[in-house]
């Protein structure tokens, strides 16, 4: 009785309906920064609580400590190596990931659209891309270990058989969904089926393509930290899995920021590369 | 012998007869419109034309030839939708067709061969009213425009057939005159054969030469499908006597003002 009292006074007072309200730009900047502030000040209030309780505690350390961490992984070079660790891991992982993203980018566009437009590989391959698609990648890890030894092929390979079953699929269903009306007009206007794919459906297709990777990229940076994690000598994950040993949350924290930041920078920049590539994709 | 012969044309999808016994004789430059209710095979009978769909019996003879069971360049069509390709602009729309026929590797023209199918482009588009919009993207333009870009497609290979599927069911009533008199004068100038479909017996009437209606002659209430429907009646239509065409103009005209006067109505 109390709320519905309530609902009614708040209707009396605003007149108008809660989904009616739109916030302003300033209001919304605000409202999405303000869980962002929240999340931190509980962590450092969370982690004054414990660092007073025992000073050497280790699972949320003080922003200093951190802050010393980065500086310590960034800017100076590691007394064993001389490397600026935090670099060398970010380049190695980035490579990486790059290149499995690139491969499976590539064999997606080519397979998927084939599939897609022609119907007489369509019945040849889609079956097989399916149960492929169906094996849990992570399972054949090992495989990947034994075939291509611990080297970089593994990793690559790992995030390459990871989502190019995903991207094959999705843009072979992509192709399929442009119209048949513009398959046909194209053929009235003297296509052939070489033509017809060339200029009328690759282009087509490679906005959806970027639309796609960026989907997959969650999973693409899975597969990676995971290969990374297993055999590696360098990377992010490889780095996050060697100082959980000594439980060196000041250094593990401002990885997973990083690589936070990283995959929205890259998801940032895919949509911005796609916006101003394919104009007509977006009206 | 006739331009075009189509002979006893049936066609049934499994216990279903579409349309059947169909017989006529159609010559070069005529303006075939084609009414009928909904499901009467009317969109059926225009893809057997254009070859995306085999009739299940009988034939049809272009110039003495059978028909190519797919799509070709000697059929233009212009659908209600997406006849344009979006990634495109509106002169590279019109232009991939001389990229078709001039480069079967890559599908595109450099130098001089471009620059000399990108003057025809151009005229056409000027033809059509398009020449303001040749750089936009379809997804710029008005539905209207859209469609006068569709034509402008598929006229520029010189189809011997142009397959007009409700080319402008979608338009507004005063862009549709405009459209009506776009696609008189290109008949009269290109000496076009052309079928349309069209659900508005209006415009069948204004712009055929010659009027076909769909229809079924035979039902049988315990299974409807089991008969087809035919052509029951083939009407000429006297385009050129004067008086008619003033009429038709009239409308155009009286319909224009009606548009223009109440826009807002209209917009809906």
């Amino acid at each position: 009785m109390a709320a519905l009292a309530t609902a009614a006074a708040i209707q009396a007072i605003a007149m108008k309906k809660l989904i009616n309200y739109t916030p302003s730009a300033w209001a919304r900047v605000c409202l999405g920064l303000l869980p962002f502030a929240v999340l931190l000040a509980a962590y450092i209030v969370a982690s004054d609580i414990r660092l007073a309780q025992n000073p050497s505690d280790k699972l949320l350390p003080s922003i200093g400590s951190m802050l010393a961490a980065v500086d310590r992984m960034a800017l100076q070079p590691s007394r064993r190596s001389g490397e600026y660790l935090l670099w060398v891991d970010t380049a190695s992982s980035l490579s990486r990931l790059a290149l499995g993203v690139g491969i499976s980018a590539a064999i997606a566009l080519v397979v998927g659209v084939l599939n897609g437009a022609v119907p007489l590989l369509r019945a040849n391959l889609s079956p097989l891309v399916r149960a492929i698609s169906l094996v849990p990648p992570m399972a054949i890890l090992p495989i990947l270990f034994i075939v291509m030894g611990l080297g970089e092929g593994a990793k690559v390979s790992l995030i390459v058989i990871g989502i190019t079953p995903f991207l094959i699929r999705d843009l072979q269903s992509r192709t399929l969904e442009i119209p048949a009306e513009q398959k046909i007009k194209a053929q009235t206007l003297g296509a052939s089926s070489w033509q017809l794919i060339v200029r009328i459906l690759l282009p087509q297709l490679l906005p959806r393509l970027i639309g796609s990777v960026r989907l997959s990229l969650g999973s693409a940076w899975l597969f990676l930290i995971a290969a990374e994690a297993i055999a590696s000598t360098e990377g992010l994950g490889y780095r996050i899995f060697l100082v959980r040993r000594y439980l060196a949350m000041d250094v593990i924290l401002p990885y997973v920021l990083w690589i936070t930041w990283l995959a929205f920078v890259i998801d940032w920049m895919l949509d911005r590369c796609s916006r101003r590539l394919y104009p007509w994709f977006y009206r | 012998m006739s331009f075009i012969e189509i002979k006893n044309l049936w066609q049934r999808f499994g216990e279903q007869v579409v349309f059947e016994q169909l017989n006529a004789r159609v010559e070069r430059g005529e303006f075939v419109t084609i009414v009928g209710a909904s499901g009467c095979g009317k969109t059926s009978f225009l893809n057997v034309l254009l070859g995306t769909q085999r009739p299940s019996r009988g034939r049809v003879l272009v110039a003495g030839q059978p028909l190519r069971d797919e799509p070709d360049a000697e059929r233009g069509v212009v659908f209600q939708r997406y006849s344009v390709f979006p990634h495109l602009t509106v002169v590279q729309n019109v232009l991939i067709a001389r990229e078709f026929e001039g480069s079967p590797l890559l599908g595109r023209l450099f130098g001089a061969r471009r620059r000399r199918a990108l003057a025809e482009v151009a005229e056409l588009l000027q033809a059509v009213g398009l020449a303001e919009a040749a750089n936009k993207y379809p997804c710029e333009l008005s539905g209207g425009m859209q469609q006068r870009l569709a034509i402008a497609k598929a006229l520029i290979k010189k189809p011997k057939i142009l397959l007009l599927d409700e080319p402008f069911g979608a338009l507004d009533p005063g862009i549709r005159a405009d459209m009506h008199a776009l696609l008189s004068a290109l008949w009269r100038e290109h000496r076009l054969t052309i079928f349309m479909v069209t659900h508005d017996l209006k415009e069948a009437f204004q712009l055929g030469s010659r009027l076909w209606v769909f229809d079924k002659i035979r039902r049988d209430r315990h299974s409807p499908e089991a008969y087809g429907a035919h052509i029951t009646y083939d009407i000429p239509i006297d385009r050129n006597s004067n008086a008619l065409r003033r009429g038709a103009q009239q409308t155009a005209v009286a319909q224009r003002r009606k548009y223009e006067a109440v826009p807002t109505a209209a917009g809906r």
